[in-house]
């Protein structure tokens, strides 16, 4: 059997401004490794939210949640912070680079605050994950140089920088052109089928997920197939 | 924590809105560079001011005071009865001036750890004769060594040499006013009748400058031998002690003390001259608070440049959060860039805070009544440039740490959701 990297069970989510309405349902699924996954669901049906809650950044709901055999509950902040840090990889629909810095060294930046490697081994690693997603001749520019489809390739590369266990999407291709998002979405394809990496990727674009290994549909806050 | 990190993190968000960093920066220069200025001028003349006074005045001065004896002969004789004493129109005796035993008196507070130094004193009332007017003044007989080394009497001796009047027997060293009426000069010969009828004929050998003109008008002294010749006394006549002391707190107590061992009156600085210490006290106290308002002022300069800071950067946070950046790392991010501030600005605001003290230092500051003072009175004091650097550290940290607390807790699901 594959290892489980990620498991939702019962996650129960209200949002009480201004009225208290319920999100979530009970959602319970699990994610093996390798594994290349997809939700899809209407807008307001609670995929970002579920995201969210997987991601650790959201911690106030009920259930629980399993990263990497770990359980998220009850731990606090900055264990929070470090299961991000080292655990997941983040793309969301805006890259979310900074401009202060050169692109290598927003891509290295997760990696400097992990510490497991010296600062020449963090470069060398950053610019290997440029050369995969194919800007590393960007590498000293500021990411306000780039365009918006090397922006969010930069974006993926600095969520690779820790080689984490699960890389999850938020809408990544949301702001990309046609050309740009087939761009982003192969290479997903190529981290999930060269790299074995696992990925969950929120989208509510159709043709996105349905080139991915696995969809899961959300209707209402609760999962319907998948 | 990676603190390398997150000091890199800070430079660089510094150095990305360098020109409203610079100008929060500039702000507490400002406030720093005042506030070491002020109060290094304001002490300085506090010091001036005091010195004026203080230091030419012993911190405590034994002498007998002309006055009745408490118990009259008839109130011993009847001492044992039952019985009111009514003594009308008692006069002072007449002998009561002379410090009986001073020598003694004073080899004994020599011998007293606590004492800097003791210096003999005979003061007295004269005359000075111009023509046909007599000038009334006051003459005093010093030990001239002694006065000098405790009470800086070469400051004040404008013309001549303060010492000539140790070595030239009959000399006079007159005040500037005095002299100024009766038309002397240095060299010149006064005649000095004491309240005894003694004439003397007194050579000048210098003027002094008090800066008190007043005093200048009828002080003049003499060394001990000539004043105990003036008022036909012997060698052992003193009518003032006067003690200067290592620490000047203990006068009031060791002045006490004095009264009761030798049984002569004994006042300290502070009692004769408090109005001084509090005329210091108030203006120290003013100079502190405008230093410091112009410092939290430079702290609210800080708290709005970091207020815009975070809204500007709110993107930043909030993917540095979600990338594993803790709330404790945004926050030390931010309060980096607060005391970067605090510790930039505040080092430069002292070193110009020095600067403006030197060049206040050059100012030309003359004035008829201080003979020693050519440029504006500066205190170097070390304190004030540690108290300034601490406080501006202190100030910008405060000013960073609200702002950088709201960057902490800054939730990024909303603004991840926002865009």
């Amino acid at each position: 059997m594959e290892k489980k990297v990620l498991e939702a069970k019962n996650i129960v989510k209200y949002f009480h401004d201004p009225i208290s309405i319920q999100v979530l349902k009970s959602v319970s699924f699990s994610l093996n490794q390798g594994e290349f996954a997809s939700i899809i669901g209407k807008s307001g049906c609670g995929k970002s939210t579920l995201l969210y809650i997987l991601s650790t950044m959201d911690t106030d709901f009920k259930g629980e949640v399993w990263i990497d055999g770990m359980s998220t509950s009850n731990k606090k902040e900055a264990d929070l912070a470090r299961i991000r840090n080292e655990k997941i990889g983040f793309v969301f629909q805006f890259h979310y680079l900074l401009n202060e810095f050169t692109v290598l060294k927003n891509v290295m930046l997760p990696g400097e605050k992990l510490g497991k490697f010296s600062k020449q081994e963090i470069e060398h690693r950053a610019l290997e994950k440029l050369r995969i997603l194919g800007i590393e001749n960007e590498a000293l520019k500021k990411p306000n140089q780039l365009s918006g489809g090397q922006k969010q390739r930069v974006a993926i590369a600095r969520s690779l920088i820790n080689d984490p266990i699960i890389i999850m999407g938020d809408e990544p291709t949301g702001n990309l052109d046609k050309k740009n998002s087939d761009i982003v979405f192969n290479i997903f394809k190529e981290l999930a089928e060269s790299y074995k990496q696992t990925l969950l990727i929120v989208t509510h674009d159709n043709e996105f997920a349905n080139n991915t290994h696995r969809i899961i549909e959300m209707v209402d806050g609760s999962i319907v197939s998948g | 924590m990676n603190f390398k990190l997150l000091y890199e993190i800070s430079v660089s968000l510094l150095l990305a809105r360098w020109k409203q960093t610079l100008v929060a920066a500039i702000g507490v220069t400002f406030s720093i560079t005042m506030f070491v200025a002020l109060l290094g001028f304001m002490t300085g003349l506090n010091d001036l001011l005091d010195g004026l006074i203080l230091n030419r005045t012993p911190h405590i001065r034994l002498y007998n005071e002309l006055k009745p004896k408490e118990e009259q002969p008839i109130q011993m004789a009847f001492a044992q009865k039952q019985s009111y004493h009514f003594i009308r129109s008692v006069k002072p005796s007449n002998k009561g001036l002379q410090i009986q035993g001073a020598g003694a008196m004073m080899k004994a507070i020599k011998a007293d750890s606590r004492v800097l130094g003791v210096a003999p004193k005979i003061i007295s009332q004269g005359f000075y004769q111009v023509g046909t007017t007599d000038l009334t003044g006051v003459i005093n007989g010093i030990d001239v060594g002694e006065e000098n080394r405790l009470f800086k009497f070469s400051d004040y001796v404008i013309d001549g040499n303060y010492m000539d009047l140790k070595n030239t027997p009959n000399s006079i060293i007159l005040g500037k006013g005095a002299a100024e009426t009766m038309l002397v000069q240095v060299g010149d010969v006064v005649q000095v009748t004491s309240t005894k009828g003694v004439k003397l004929q007194l050579k000048v050998v210098g003027f002094f400058r008090s800066g008190l003109q007043d005093i200048d008008k009828v002080q003049s002294y003499t060394n001990l031998k000539t004043a105990q010749k003036l008022l036909g006394e012997g060698n052992n006549y003193i009518t003032d002690v006067q003690v200067k002391l290592h620490d000047i707190l203990q006068a009031p107590a060791m002045a006490k003390e004095y009264q009761q061992l030798f049984g002569v009156e004994a006042v300290d600085i502070q009692t004769a001259n408090s109005q001084f210490e509090t005329g210091s006290k108030v203006r120290t106290i003013i100079s502190f608070t405008v230093g410091i308002t112009l410092l939290i002022v430079a702290g609210f300069g800080i708290y709005n440049i970091l207020n815009m800071m975070i809204y500007e950067k709110m993107d930043s946070i909030a993917i540095l959060k979600a990338s594993g950046f803790s709330g404790r790392d945004v926050k030390a991010v931010f309060i980096g860039i607060a005391v970067s501030i605090g510790i930039f600005g505040g080092g430069l605001g002292l070193f110009c805070g020095f600067g403006l003290s030197a060049l206040i230092d050059q100012i030309p500051f003359e004035t008829a009544s201080l003979p020693t003072i050519k440029t504006y009175p500066i205190n170097y004091n070390v304190n004030f440039y540690i108290i300034g650097g601490i406080f501006s550290i202190i100030t910008t940290y405060f000013a960073g740490y609200f702002p950088a607390r709201k960057a902490s807790q800054i939730d990024p699901v909303i603004i991840i959701r926002g865009k």
